[in-house]
């Protein structure tokens, strides 16, 4: 039964593919049917209906062992269940927003081959399995963000997400063998990570295998693919850019932490790279005035949190912002798609303007969005940041207040994007003309939004999923520290943005992103295409010149065959092969 | 009689069928059809779990005064049942991907058909006289396919080919010699068991192995493009017509390697050992040299035959560690590379026929005109850049595995080849299928009907190896076991 959740979206992605790509009705009904099943087997699993079925021998040699099984614990359930669920949500989403594409059909067997990768990563049992996944989500994410190939700015996106990715994955592959070659196995096995205490290795393995992380999870410097990747339809930033795939890199570092706790140095490299990563997404996200931009670096800088807590010895504040972040980022993604849709792909947010009066339940749900992202206190957001700011407080003082500093940023550029795109009044002809989206886009959105607020709240169980609060003393100080800079951010962005029409900050800085993308533009790529040209050089004159074309033997040699080669005559040449092969071998062996 | 000799007529009777007049392509589509069905027979035959050769056939064929006896020694184990399979598909692709409409046609099919009978004979002989003489045989109708067929500056290529590919004949043939030769006069023999077993009993001195494994490993290391020694792959392939560049790159090139694993390292163990670290320096040249040269290419055809040399990198590794996981990877990723490049050979001829062009700044925006060959394209980018649930990852994967242990920080070197190859495989798909479609390019024209079988098959095959390699996996341990007595 529960090899439903892997087989039903891995169905549907290869009936598309093969068959069903004519026929984009009958695409959707298949993907979301699929979505649904996964969902509907993630409860079985949650309310302990369904079982982990025997794991298959996938490859079976001396030494290495490698299984497709299922791994089915409170960890997976609970990403199981945020996954297929804002998934479905997010299928149901697209039949609105995808409904005048011609390429429909394929991008729902995409978003199949999607959903059926991200759940490989959560129930996988080994490194390898999980590393299979792990690509193919890189692969679907390639897809669906070129999915607009004809586009050359989608076409680049795609390319840039993958490589950026795959210098991530490098980094894991080789943090897969070290963790093989010195605990003898690939599982997922506290007992056998034995090996690795007090080794030298221990931190080299740690940090090989949190590359993979940054690079899915978009931390520095590995980060730049992912606003790039808005190129992509909105659907797909909202399920795989925002809610789930980036987020694959921070369960992966829950799944391996007995791994990771075994060498102090790398859990301080990875919550420093988290607190760095939250705090210049953050500044970054101020300055942008593409709506999906923003959100894609906000996304960025919560994912940064999530590493500062794994960072901090606390994954369980990290799969709680995890999880309430799925929901709430997933909602401001479709909120701003809804907009998009409405402003014929409008993104810029000073050519919007007092789009709120004209969609309502969109601005509202986005409001609520928001609202949960900024930190406001007794929506779900509020909660989980709380965790995570508890846990540095306790572990890495200084990122505490890095932290707490992030969270002001945060509530200041939600409430600049939220009045000036919402309220005011409406800047062009296409704003003004806004109408509210189809109900299969708002009935998501609103199910989200519930979601937004209830989530945080012991009832709904998220913790009680994780296994229970943690034991450890709770510092007062440090909602009160997180409330004043909530309260700060909103009181500075309402000041500053409350009835502007422009832009009333600029810092170049943080407008061209730090200037990562000119960095690597001026040294990797530069350095990269350089020795490639100097390489293709010296292959072509120095190995293949000097070594090969020299010698006068060549040459004379050289004309023969060629007048051979123009009468072409095939008995002429076997007969010459056969006799001189046969002289060879007599003048040899010959007494 | 063996199966295997079986494979062996039907080609050679298809071409005395289409030098008597038949219609070429119809009887060597009839008989590569066949083959196929025939190998996939002998496959399911197969008993995985016995060791050793099977479908043997053994008999005197001639002696010579003064040469060990010659004899029709053929027989599939582990390791070489793959390649048979694998040359009977790429064959069958090949051919059908191939112009119905081509001049000379009757001589075109019959050398595509002699190439692929010199590999399928290579790769079934027992005896080293045949396994030498078949590689031979399949190499003349590629000088003429390339010279007579071939693209722009096809006679100089052509010509280049033929010395580069002679000469490592030529040191590959002095290398079997040398092999022999200090072998004692009483034991020598051309039959590669018998060989392997007295070797494997009365191992030669470490000081005698050494030039015979020399000149094997540069006979053998030119024919499979072992840098410095690859000069001649880019452009061969470049100017090949699009099918002799799939049975070439897909298939005979493994000749090479096949030999290394065959003869070679068994039964030169020492000689293996001692000549190790210049090989793990050479193959090194192929990842990073070759895979930062693929790059820095501009045409399509080029750049895949570029990146077909430095793919050979992997295989490299995987025979120097020596050892069951490595060894199992390479026989798995020699079908794999194999399948993957035939591929993308194909999708390449089919833009140069079709589009009329194959620089890539030319091109662009082509998967609007032509979704199945973009499909096709993709499908096959993704496996030689190593994307699980395609044949080559599983592959990729044990070579890395294989070789941790015992070279932790050249494998490391080795394994960034997975982000070089990404680098120039995606510019590729880029510079071809997505983006701007420029005016010229408007009409092109897709892969329709029938047309798309052959492409379907290599992309199923590509798929069902990358699912499932343990179907694969279960008869090359066999070989593993039983023939290299590896653990």
């Amino acid at each position: 039964m529960a090899w439903l959740l892997l087989l039903a979206p891995l169905t549907s992605a290869f009936l598309v593919w093969v068959a069903l790509r004519p026929y984009p009705r009958l695409s959707q009904a298949v993907s979301i049917a699929a979505s649904g099943l996964a969902f509907l087997t993630a409860l079985g699993i949650a309310l302990g209906k369904v079982g982990a079925p025997a794991a298959l021998s996938w490859v079976d040699l001396p030494g290495l062992r490698i299984e497709i099984g299922m791994t089915l614990d409170s960890l997976a359930r609970l990403m199981l269940l945020m996954v297929t669920g804002v998934a479905f949500l997010i299928h149901v989403y697209s039949l609105g927003y995808m409904a005048e594409d011609p390429g429909r059909a394929r991008f729902f067997g995409e978003l199949s081959l999607f959903l059926a990768s991200m759940i490989g990563i959560i129930v996988s049992t080994n490194f390898v399995m999980m590393y299979i996944f792990w690509e193919l989500v890189g692969v679907s994410s390639y897809l669906l963000i070129g999915f607009w190939f004809e586009k050359n700015s989608a076409a680049d996106a795609a390319r840039k997400a993958f490589l950026a990715n795959r210098v991530g994955d490098f980094g894991f592959l080789l943090g897969i063998l070290t963790f093989w070659a010195t605990c003898g196995t690939v599982a997922f096995d506290p007992g056998a990570a034995r090996g690795l205490a007090g080794n030298w290795l221990a931190p080299v393995a740690a940090l090989l295998l949190f590359c993979g992380c940054v690079g899915k999870s978009a931390q520095i410097p590995l980060h730049v693919w992912l606003p790039d990747a808005m190129e992509g339809p909105t659907p797909v930033s909202a399920l795989i850019h925002a809610a789930t795939m980036v987020a694959a890199g921070v369960y992966m570092l829950c799944r391996i932490f007995f791994v990771l706790e075994l060498s102090p140095e790398a859990l301080s490299v990875i919550a420093w790279t988290g607190g760095i990563t939250a705090l210049v997404a953050a500044l970054i996200a101020t300055q942008q005035n593409d709506i999906k931009r923003v959100l894609a670096y906000s996304t960025m800088s919560q994912l940064g949190y999530m590493v500062l807590a794994v960072g901090c010895a606390s994954t369980t504040a990290a799969m709680f912002h995890l999880t309430t972040h799925g929901f709430f980022k997933a909602l401001l993604f479709m909120g701003a798609g809804s907009v998009l849709h409405a402003l014929h792909h409008e993104q810029d947010i000073w050519r919007m303007g007092g789009v709120g009066r004209k969609m309502p339940l969109t601005f509202v749900t986005f409001g609520i969005g928001a609202a949960a992202l900024a930190g406001i206190p007794g929506l779900s957001g509020f909660f989980s940041k709380e965790e995570i700011l508890q846990a540095a407080a306790r572990n890495e003082p200084v990122l505490f207040w890095m932290a707490a500093f992030t969270a002001a940023l945060t509530a200041f550029y939600m409430t600049r994007i939220t009045l000036v795109a919402f309220l005011g009044k409406p800047r062009t002809k296409a704003a003004e003309h806004a109408k509210e989206s189809p109900f299969v886009m708002g009935f998501p959105l609103i199910v989200l939004s519930v979601l937004a607020v209830i989530a945080g709240y012991s009832f709904f169980g998220i913790e009680h999923l994780l296994g229970g609060h943690e034991a450890e003393g709770k510092n007062p100080l440090v909602p009160m520290a997180s409330l004043t800079a909530v309260l700060l951010g909103l009181t500075a962005g309402a000041i500053t943005y409350g009835r502007a029409n422009q832009e009333r900050i600029a810092i170049p800085l943080f407008e061209r992103k730090f200037y990562f993308d000119e960095i690597y533009d001026w040294t990797v790529l530069k350095l990269q295409e350089e020795s490639a040209r100097l390489l293709a050089w010296a292959d072509q004159w120095i190995v293949g010149f000097v070594l090969v074309r020299g010698g006068a033997f060549v040459v004379s040699l050289g004309g023969e065959m060629l007048r051979l080669l123009q009468a072409g005559n095939l008995r002429e040449y076997a007969f010459l092969f056969a006799l001189g092969a046969g002289g060879i071998l007599l003048l040899l062996f010959g007494r | 009689m063996s199966p295997l000799t079986i494979l062996l007529l039907v080609e050679a009777a298809a071409i005395g069928l289409i030098l008597l007049g038949a219609s070429p392509k119809k009887v060597s589509l009839v008989a590569a059809g066949t083959n196929f069905l025939l190998s996939l027979w002998i496959y399911a035959q197969f008993p995985a779990g016995v060791g050793g050769y099977h479908f043997v056939e053994n008999h005197s064929w001639i002696a010579l005064g003064g040469l060990p006896e010659i004899r029709y020694h053929v027989g599939v184990d582990g390791i070489s049942l793959p390649l048979v399979l694998l040359t009977t598909l790429v064959t069958l692709a090949a051919i059908w991907v191939a112009p119905a409409k081509i001049k000379r046609a009757s001589e075109f099919y019959s050398y595509l058909l002699l190439l692929s009978l010199g590999a399928l004979g290579a790769f079934v002989s027992l005896d080293l006289f045949f396994f030498y003489a078949f590689h031979e045989f399949a190499l003349i109708p590629t000088f003429l396919l390339i010279g007579i067929w071939g693209a722009e500056n096809r006679q100089f290529v052509s010509l280049q080919l033929t010395l580069y590919l002679g000469l490592g004949s030529l040191v590959l043939l002095a290398g079997i010699i040398a092999l022999l030769g200090v072998v004692p006069a009483e034991e020598r023999t051309f039959d590669i068991p018998r060989l392997t077993d007295y070797l494997r009993e009365n191992p030669l001195a470490t000081s005698q192995q050494m030039l015979p494994f020399l000149l094997l490993a540069i006979g053998f290391g030119t024919l499979v493009s072992l840098f410095p020694f690859h000069s001649w792959a880019p452009f061969g392939y470049a100017s090949a017509p699009a099918s002799a560049a799939m049975l070439h790159a897909g298939v005979l090139k493994k000749f090479g390697l096949y030999g290394l694993l065959r003869v070679a390292m068994p039964l030169l163990p020492g000689g293996a050992e001692a000549w190790k670290p210049w090989i793990l320096a050479l193959l090194l040249g192929n990842i990073l040299f070759i895979g930062l040269t693929t790059i820095a290419q501009k045409e399509l055809p080029a750049m895949l035959g570029f990146s077909s040399v430095m793919h050979m990198g992997y295989l490299f590794l995987g025979l120097a560690c020596w050892n069951a996981l490595g060894v199992s990877g390479v026989v798995l990723l020699m079908v794999a590379h194999g399948l993957s490049a035939a591929l993308l050979f194909a999708v390449a001829g089919e833009v140069r026929e079709r589009a009329g062009e194959i620089r890539f700044a030319e091109l662009g925006g082509l998967a609007r005109r032509m979704p199945f060959v973009a499909v096709a394209f993709l499908v096959g980018s993704f496996a030689s850049v190593g994307v699980p649930g395609l044949a080559n990852f599983p592959g990729e994967l044990l070579i890395f595995f294989g070789s941790w242990k015992s070279q932790p920080l050249l494998t490391a070197v080795v394994v960034w080849g997975i982000v070089i190859s990404a680098v120039y495989q995606l510019r590729a798909v880029r510079a071809v299928f997505y983006g701007d479609l420029p005016q010229h390019l408007a009409e092109t024209g897709d892969v329709e009907g029938v047309a798309r079988i052959p492409y379907v098959l290599l992309m199923a095959a590509l798929l069902i190896l990358g699912i499932w390699p343990g179907t694969l996996l279960g008869v090359v341990g066999s070989g593993v076991k039983g023939f290299l007595s590896l653990n």
